[in-house]
């Protein structure tokens, strides 16, 4: 009796041992179209062709990324396929490109497509087929919207939280400053112009004058001569390049010398400062997210090291000066970040729960101290930024890394 | 205006087609049809949505075949009324609920009244100058749409998203198959009034005024009506046009209408075969289907393998796909004797 006691405790706990290795193990291998045990499905639209065909380095930054993955093994020995189709920046195409991907080739989701207006087309259609619509590359702040969109979330910093982060700034910095802001009246200007609005709080007030101007303007001189009116010393340049730098030259034209604040889109050495004139630009602010490409004080930085080794064998032919390239990168190591995570359970459901659970995840590219967090109900990875002074011929970055986050 | 006159006469997009060689046999009519209405049933969502598309681009490269091929005005404008078609539906259905169904006549009467007026100034301009006219037309919508005070109504730069309709009385289809048969009705429809506005005295008095203004007017067509009548009843089409394309698509945007799309229904009528209504829905298969097919060949290249393609089509059937139906015919022609 005593032996066949046991031997039924030993059966089962052998079966209890078995069930604990093997169900685990069962359970979690779930796959939903576009995975399976040897590949991963990703489906990516870009303009290649186009007006903006300027942003496909970040196509092909992401594909040779994603080759240098498949080479190194894979994610969990699984091969990444990238599809990467065209649509030339055009919204119905769009829709017609990621119908294929989702409904002919089957992806298992939609990484890092561009722009504002091809990606709302889209929008709907991703979150009634529940198939993810990840890291968005577009700075409107309408990704961050989990309860209505549980299906697609942005990646980059929206321009309401890079406003935000000029409010926390001047609130700090020149704490009874009068602002004068000058912005481009569309989406850019208005998103951004509530990021700041809502940085500021109840310190709104402190904006003297908003001034909107529209893109079909030749020049903006006019509305320069109305903010110095108005006795504003911040000039906060909510513009896009040409109306940046023209911005600039009339601002030291009339010798008015704020606190000039530009924002990231007009960032550029090369397409801003330069033409504006490097010596009237000293001093200007703004604010970044990544590294520059172009910038030797990176040098001798890991991130940026392991970024340089991989272009030199995976993507020669790429131009490090180009902003895509950097954020391409960083993008698509967060993409492998996240199916890192999923393990072996490549649901669309699981994909977007840990899409939704990233921890303090630092891609090379990015500024050192800037860290990837989302939540259940936050679908705004990037959410910090450092201010940086132009100084010489180039952007220093100065002071902390900061969040955009209301009241902290 | 002589020097003008001559290159478009010479050039064999206003070439004088017959207005039986406009259509297509019955027999054929019939087999194009039943293949329309069936093949739905045995492929996938996504092929449904597309072959939806080029019955819509079709629709919109057939209006622009009755303003050039019917009665020889030239227009680059067409994205324009396009956009019109789509925008009033989007308006219509997400801000004041109307059916669908019942924003296509309102579209098409906008879109008509907007072409009929557009029609005025091309009383005073032909050929190439019309055609530019038509392009700065094209260019600005996409900035109208995004307008201070209309933004409230279009989205501004976000644009409006659209709801899908479901198949009505619970018909077992899904909503990809249903709007394609819709589409295909409604299409079906303009094409027998287009082909009998051709046949009809104002198709006439159309080509009368292609084939010799002066002759036209002297013969007591009244010249200024039935050019801009040619306009507004383009225009109205593609406006209808444009509102399926805004349910099928599913989203209006100003960057949906640029001039890209109207270049591009412009080539459709030209591969199509100026003047051939048939050729309408080959040409439209010839703007959608082409660019993916010279995206597959190669990425980096797509536009200079499109640029390629479309050569090629120029070069070896100048009429388009009507020169190559009339090969066919011949040939045919030939079989049956021997």
């Amino acid at each position: 009796m005593t032996a066949v006691r046991f031997q039924v405790a030993a059966i089962s706990a052998a079966l209890a041992l078995c069930t604990a290795i093997s169900s685990p193990a069962l359970a979690q291998k779930k796959y939903d179209s576009g995975a399976s045990d040897t590949e991963i499905k990703i489906g990516n639209i870009m303009p290649y062709s186009g007006p903006a065909s300027a942003y496909a380095a970040i196509g092909k930054t992401e594909e040779a990324y994603f080759n240098k993955i498949n080479a190194e093994g894979g994610i969990n020995g699984r091969k990444i396929k990238f599809i990467s189709y065209d649509d030339g920046y055009s919204p119905p195409k769009t829709v017609e490109q990621a119908r294929k991907l989702v409904e002919s080739d089957n992806v298992l989701l939609i990484f890092g497509s561009i722009g504002t207006s091809t990606n709302g087309a889209i929008r709907k259609y991703m979150n009634e087929k529940k198939v993810p619509q990840l890291f968005v590359a577009s700075g409107a702040s309408k990704w961050n919207d989990p309860r209505q969109y549980p299906w697609t979330m942005g990646w980059q910093p929206s321009y309401a939280s890079e406003a935000r982060i000029y409010a926390k700034y001047i609130m700090k910095a020149k704490p009874d400053g009068k602002i004068g802001v000058l912005y481009q009246n569309d989406d850019f200007g208005k998103d951004y112009l509530k990021g700041l609005k809502d940085g500021l709080g109840a310190k709104a007030s402190m904006i003297v004058l908003e001034d909107g101007y529209d893109t079909s303007e030749p020049a903006i001189d006019e509305h320069v001569v109305k903010l110095k009116a108005s006795g504003a010393d911040v000039f906060i340049s909510i513009t896009t390049p040409k109306f940046a730098a023209q911005a600039i030259k009339k601002a030291a034209e009339i010798n008015w010398h704020p606190v000039h604040i530009i924002s990231n889109v007009s960032a550029s050495v090369g397409g801003v400062l330069e033409p504006a004139g490097l010596e009237i630009s000293q001093g200007i602010l703004s604010a970044s997210y990544t590294k520059d490409g172009s910038d030797p004080q990176w040098n001798a930085d890991d991130g940026m090291k392991k970024f340089y080794k991989f272009l030199a064998q995976y993507d020669p032919k790429a131009n490090k000066l180009d902003a895509g390239v950097v954020f391409g990168y960083a993008a698509a190591q967060t993409m492998v970040k996240v199916l890192q995570m999923c393990g072996d359970e490549l649901t669309h459901e699981n994909v977007m729960k840990q899409a939704a659970h990233l921890k303090d995840f630092e891609p090379d590219t990015l500024l050192p101290g800037i860290k990837i967090n989302t939540a259940a109900d936050n679908f705004a990875p990037i959410e910090q930024l450092q201010m940086m002074r132009f100084k010489g011929r180039k952007w220093e970055l100065f002071g902390d890394i900061i969040s955009s986050e209301l009241g902290h | 205006m002589s020097a003008a006159e001559d290159v478009v006469t010479e050039a064999p997009a206003v070439e004088a087609v017959p207005k039986r060689a406009m259509t297509l046999g019955t027999g054929t009519s019939l087999v194009v049809l039943a293949a329309l209405l069936i093949a739905p049933v045995f492929v996938k969502n996504f092929i449904i949505f597309q072959m939806t598309m080029l019955l819509i681009y079709g629709l919109a490269v057939l209006a622009l075949n009755i303003l050039t091929g019917g009665s020889g005005q030239f227009s680059l404008g067409q994205s324009a009324f396009y956009a019109v078609g789509a925008y009033t539906t989007a308006v219509l259905m997400e801000h004041f609920n109307i059916n669908y169904a019942l924003t296509l006549p309102i579209a098409g009467v906008v879109c008509f009244g907007f072409g009929f007026l557009f029609g005025q100034p091309a009383l005073r301009l032909s050929g190439v100058y019309l055609a530019l006219a038509t392009f700065a037309l094209a260019t600005a919508m996409p900035q109208l749409l995004k307008l201070n005070f209309l933004e409230h109504w279009t989205g501004g730069v976000q644009g409006l998203v659209v709801t899908k309709p479901d198949a009505p009385f619970g018909l077992p289809m899904s909503q990809d198959m249903w709007l394609y048969y819709f589409t295909l009705v409604v299409v079906i429809a303009i094409y027998i009034f287009s082909v009998n506005l051709l046949r009809s005295r104002s198709g006439r008095a159309f080509m009368a005024i292609r084939d010799n203004e002066i002759a036209a007017s002297a013969m007591g067509v009244d010249v200024a009506l039935y050019k801009t009548l040619a306009f507004g009843v383009s225009a109205a089409i593609t406006g209808i046009a444009g509102s399926l394309g805004a349910i099928a698509v599913q989203f209006v945007a100003p960057d949906s209408y640029t001039i890209t799309l109207a270049i591009s229904l412009f080539l459709g009528m030209v591969v199509g075969g100026v003047g051939w209504l048939p050729g309408s829905i080959i040409g439209a298969a010839f703007i959608i289907f082409v660019p993916n097919m010279a995206e597959g060949i190669s990425k980096g290249l797509s536009g200079a393998v499109f640029g390629v393609l479309l050569f090629l089509v120029i070069y070896l059937v100048p009429h388009g796909a009507r020169q190559v139906a009339i090969l066919g015919q011949q040939l045919a022609g030939k079989l049956r004797k021997n």
